[in-house]
């Protein structure tokens, strides 16, 4: 036997392999699957789709609003300031998110509760402290985790804009801050566009964290309601990874747009 | 070309006027005493081998490098200045030194046009946003400019995808549309491949020819002879020779500037 029969038997096998698999998954997603759950989860999927958009967009957004001084800080100082937010920077890129969450969750979340039995008037004043739903928890933990990441990414866009061209914008008189809003930080995103992208995808697909503190986004409702209730598992997780992935294309899509109305050659 | 030895200048305003300026890195002084004066429709050419200071010299008139000594005058007003901990002069008004700016048009070595913003967006970027001239009226005196320069079809492109000598007449444009009362040049064609440096040098020589102020540092030995009124030679931070371009570049007094001037073949 020479090696292009050794060959040809592989590629047969690879082949044979892989017709099986798509076959048996075909035959699962038509014959074997249960779909009949969704018309009772329903209105719960479109609630859970709801806050994973909201959760993933307010802190993307929110986080960014943070980024933006953070990395700036750390190239222009004060060296005080800039030594923070260069501490921020690594402590929330040097531990797991979900223990960011937990700590503010359980840490923060039980800390109000607390002051509330201790000094009664903040009981008074702040009950919607305490009631805080763990949403806004979770928006917290999320948003100083991309403000740490995005924070770090800004620092070296911020870095990247040629200094000739800052010059050329003080020596026509620009004050610091027509500087930074018509030059430095326009210049700086475009920079990073591609990056960001990936950034806010990663953010997404960091949503279902969300879960282990309450949350009912739509990973929870799927993890912790239907599967639960109703004891199937993979067609709603499969539901889901397509939910995800379009969202993931979405974004991808968005992005690439902008990216291309902006010509850069480098 | 009106060779300038001609020109009696003695009674014309005074544009820039630059007295003792000392300038130290660290422990090196770069400048040690070098005084400028700019009349109305003079151009001030300074020559000298790399690291004789001209170049920090220029940057110091419009301080994007601070002097550590030394005083300086745009248009009659006299720049007030303040010690700073790391021992140089900084301008001690900011609107000030904002105002004075807007009065003296820099051309860099690498251009440094703004890379996010098309050509018409350069040109138009400070006298919108800094002077504050509406849109349209910026736009009519930017295109006139474009079409002087060369560059009205060009105008909607953005600065990557143009070549070094339309990149610098471009930024020529970008600095004329503030109407400055002085013009700064500094090396505007040591950027460029060769054959892209006459273009430039026209439109400069064109500047020249409409009797504006005009300080240019360059290496440029022939086009500084035909085109100054006035010519520093700068050896080592000091002035080593200065008069109209006949005495300099005919019949230098000093041995080091005779010497520069034949080995530059001027």
């Amino acid at each position: 036997m020479n090696t292009s029969h050794i060959k040809f038997i592989i590629k047969s096998l690879v082949v044979g392999v892989l017709l099986l698999v798509a076959g048996g998954l075909l035959y699962w997603l038509f014959a074997a699957s249960r779909w009949d759950w969704i018309a009772k989860y329903l209105p719960l999927l479109v609630k859970g789709l709801w806050l994973t958009l909201l959760l993933w967009v307010l802190s993307c957004i929110l986080g960014m609003i943070l980024a933006i001084p953070i990395g700036l800080v750390q190239v222009t100082g004060p060296r005080w300031l800039a030594a923070i937010a260069h501490g921020f920077c690594t402590v929330i890129r040097g531990t797991p998110l979900l223990l960011q969450l937990w700590l503010i969750y359980y840490g923060l979340g039980s800390l109000f509760p607390q002051i509330g039995m201790i000094y009664p008037e903040f009981k008074n004043d702040f009950t919607w402290l305490i009631r805080l739903d763990a949403f806004w928890y979770a928006l917290l933990a999320f948003t100083l985790s991309f403000a740490g990441y995005e924070g770090e990414i800004m620092r070296g866009a911020f870095l990247g804009v040629p200094r000739g061209e800052l010059e050329a914008a003080r020596a026509f008189g620009m004050s610091p801050w027509k500087v930074l809003t018509r030059v430095w930080f326009p210049r700086a995103v475009r920079l990073v566009l591609p990056t960001l992208a990936g950034e806010v995808v990663l953010q997404l697909k960091a949503t279902p964290l969300a879960m282990t503190v309450t949350v009912m986004d739509l990973a929870g409702v799927v993890r912790n309601r239907i599967t639960q209730d109703t004891y199937i598992v993979y067609e709603p997780l499969m539901l889901l990874a397509v939910i995800y992935m379009c969202l993931t294309f979405l974004t991808v899509w968005i992005f690439s747009f902008i990216e291309k109305r902006v010509p850069q050659k480098r | 070309m009106q060779n300038a030895d001609t020109t009696v200048d003695g009674d014309r305003i005074v544009a820039v006027q630059v007295t003792d300026l000392h300038k130290k890195f660290g422990e090196l002084e770069v400048l040690k005493g070098v005084s400028l004066t700019a009349r109305e429709g003079s151009v001030v050419s300074m020559i000298g081998a790399s690291g004789s200071g001209k170049s920090t010299f220029l940057r110091c008139i419009n301080f994007l490098e601070m002097p550590t000594q030394g005083q300086i005058e745009v248009t009659g007003e006299k720049v007030a200045l303040d010690r700073h901990k790391d021992g140089d002069l900084h301008p001690a008004d900011r609107k000030q030194l904002e105002r004075i700016r807007t009065r003296l048009g820099m051309v860099f070595q690498s251009f440094n046009l703004w890379q996010h913003m098309t050509v018409l967006q350069n040109v138009i970027e400070a006298p919108v946003h800094v002077l504050g001239l509406p849109r349209a009226e910026a736009i009519e005196r930017a295109e006139k400019l474009l079409h002087k320069v060369g560059l009205f079809d060009k105008r909607d492109q953005y600065p990557a995808f143009l070549s070094g000598g339309q990149q610098q007449r471009a930024a020529i444009a970008r600095a004329l549309c503030m109407e400055p009362k002085v013009m700064l040049f500094d090396e505007p064609t040591s950027a460029l491949d060769p054959e892209l440096v006459g273009e430039v040098l026209k439109v400069i020589r064109d500047l020249a020819d409409e009797g504006r102020t005009m300080i240019l540092v360059t290496h440029e030995m022939k086009f500084a002879r035909s085109v100054s009124s006035h010519v520093i030679y700068l050896y080592k931070g000091v002035i080593e020779e200065e008069g109209p371009p006949s005495q300099v570049f005919g019949s230098p007094k000093s041995d080091r500037c005779r010497q520069f001037v034949s080995s530059a073949h001027a």
